[in-house]
């Protein structure tokens, strides 16, 4: 499979000169798959640019998995074209509520007066399903959701095909008052969905001294990312959900801190940035821009 | 020390426990499948005995152990208990009972248990607080 990231930034859009090399778009992955479908994780408004793409070289079966439904993993979903074709098929996935569907809650969104187009009249045919936490098979890959610690209902999704794992943990705090490290990993949130990841995405909102204002707020510190990443035994890292206030000098310095924390080659650690492709296969996983 | 070495623990579980570990009222978190899977500090000096020691066990087996009575002394079936009947009930219960710890005391304690319940309506397993009553502190 090959991923490739359309945006990375956490919470608001922060375009600007301050963010230019890392970008300033929301969150939004495109994971092709070798068998074929493609799968789109979250709807920012990195969204938009990848529809564009997306209308220039067609599709045949597009999947877009959420992790949650706060407005920085949602707002692309009006802005993105395939959405606005007649007879293309797209797939939603998203976390279950007790209270209400999940095409309940986004047409919360995509509806007036916060958006102009109503949910029910986009002309794509829309299916639209709980994310699995049981796993399902799309093309040759397998993909399954595990509830992680967030605001709100919130899920990670980890997509296996040809032997090689990619984890997406964009929004997570794996622990809340507690020391990771001294956590016996089946009570780390997330650990179950990320283990043995041959490619982790996770949140790294935070440096470490940020934190202590931000507990609770759903969003890991370097310290965090790192310690969880240990606790997985993942093989390569993925900064992902740059915090808007942070510029470009401030997430190099960021990531020096996390290559400090890691036992492996630096390379292994690195800061997801607008348009890093990765691909995983059987001959392992290699990074470019 | 058996520390716990089970499956993955589900998000409401893991809340749950973390909850616990902050807190200095005694609790105990008994998971789906009915194991005994976590209890806290302040409950390690009620049941006298460090939860790391005891690690995870048959939440039967630990009631066996705790020899519950209800509040006139008549042996409480585990079902009756607050937990069990938030386990099989699937409901919220409160009552006074008497235990026997690790230690061998027996102590008068006020139980609350409710079921923790997913987004799916999922049943994950039963949060259980309680704590001492004495002479000098039952008002009731």
């Amino acid at each position: 499979m090959q991923a490739r990231v359309w945006g990375c930034r956490g919470s608001l859009a922060a375009p600007g000169p301050d963010t230019v090399r890392y970008g300033g778009n929301t969150s939004c992955v495109e994971v092709r798959l070798d068998s074929g479908p493609t799968l789109v994780l979250d709807a920012g408004t990195g969204m938009r640019p990848l529809g564009v793409a997306i209308d220039h070289d067609p599709v045949d079966e597009l999947h877009i998995l959420l992790t949650h439904l706060h407005m920085d993993h949602l707002q692309g979903l009006g802005f993105f074209r395939p959405l606005f074709r007649s007879g293309t098929d797209v797939h939603v996935w998203g976390p279950a509520s007790p209270v209400q569907s999940l095409a309940d809650r986004i047409a919360l969104y995509l509806s007036p007066p916060l958006f102009p187009v109503r949910l029910s009249d986009i002309p794509a045919q829309v299916t639209f399903h709980d994310a699995p936490e049981e796993e399902v098979t799309i093309g040759s890959a397998t993909i399954r959701a595990g509830k992680v610690t967030h605001q709100g209902p919130t899920v990670g999704y980890r997509i296996e095909e040809n032997g090689r794992a990619f984890v997406y943990l964009p929004d997570h705090e794996p622990s809340i008052g507690v020391l990771l490290a001294d956590e016996p990993s089946e009570w780390i949130s997330g650990h179950d969905v990320a283990h043995d990841a041959d490619v982790l995405f996770h949140d790294a909102q935070y440096r470490d001294d940020e934190y202590a204002q931000h507990v609770g707020w759903g969003h890991s510190c370097i310290e965090h990312v790192m310690g969880f990443a240990h606790k997985a035994a993942a093989h390569s890292v993925v900064l992902f959900h740059h915090d808007p206030y942070h510029t470009d000098d401030e997430l190099d310095a960021l990531l020096a801190d996390a290559r400090r924390r890691w036992d492996g080659a630096h390379e292994q650690v690195c800061l997801a940035h607008e348009g890093m492709m990765i691909n995983l296969d059987a001959d392992g996983v290699r990074f470019s821009d | 020390v058996a520390i716990s070495a089970g499956a993955p623990k589900s998000l409401p579980l893991i809340l749950a426990r973390e909850l616990g570990a902050n807190l200095a009222t005694p609790m105990f978190l008994i998971d789906a499948e009915g194991m005994l899977v976590f209890y806290n500090e302040a409950a390690e000096l009620l049941i006298g005995r460090p939860f790391a020691e005891l690690g995870e066990i048959p939440s039967l087996e630990f009631g066996e152990t705790l020899q519950l009575a209800a509040a006139d002394g008549t042996p409480l079936r585990r079902r009756d208990s607050p937990a069990g009947v938030a386990f099989f009930e699937r409901r919220p219960s409160h009552q006074v009972v008497f235990i026997t710890t690790y230690d061998g005391a027996r102590r008068t304690v006020e139980s609350t248990a409710y079921p923790l319940f997913g987004a799916a309506h999922d049943m994950h397993g039963v949060l259980t607080v309680f704590w001492e009553l004495d002479a000098t502190n039952d008002k009731r």
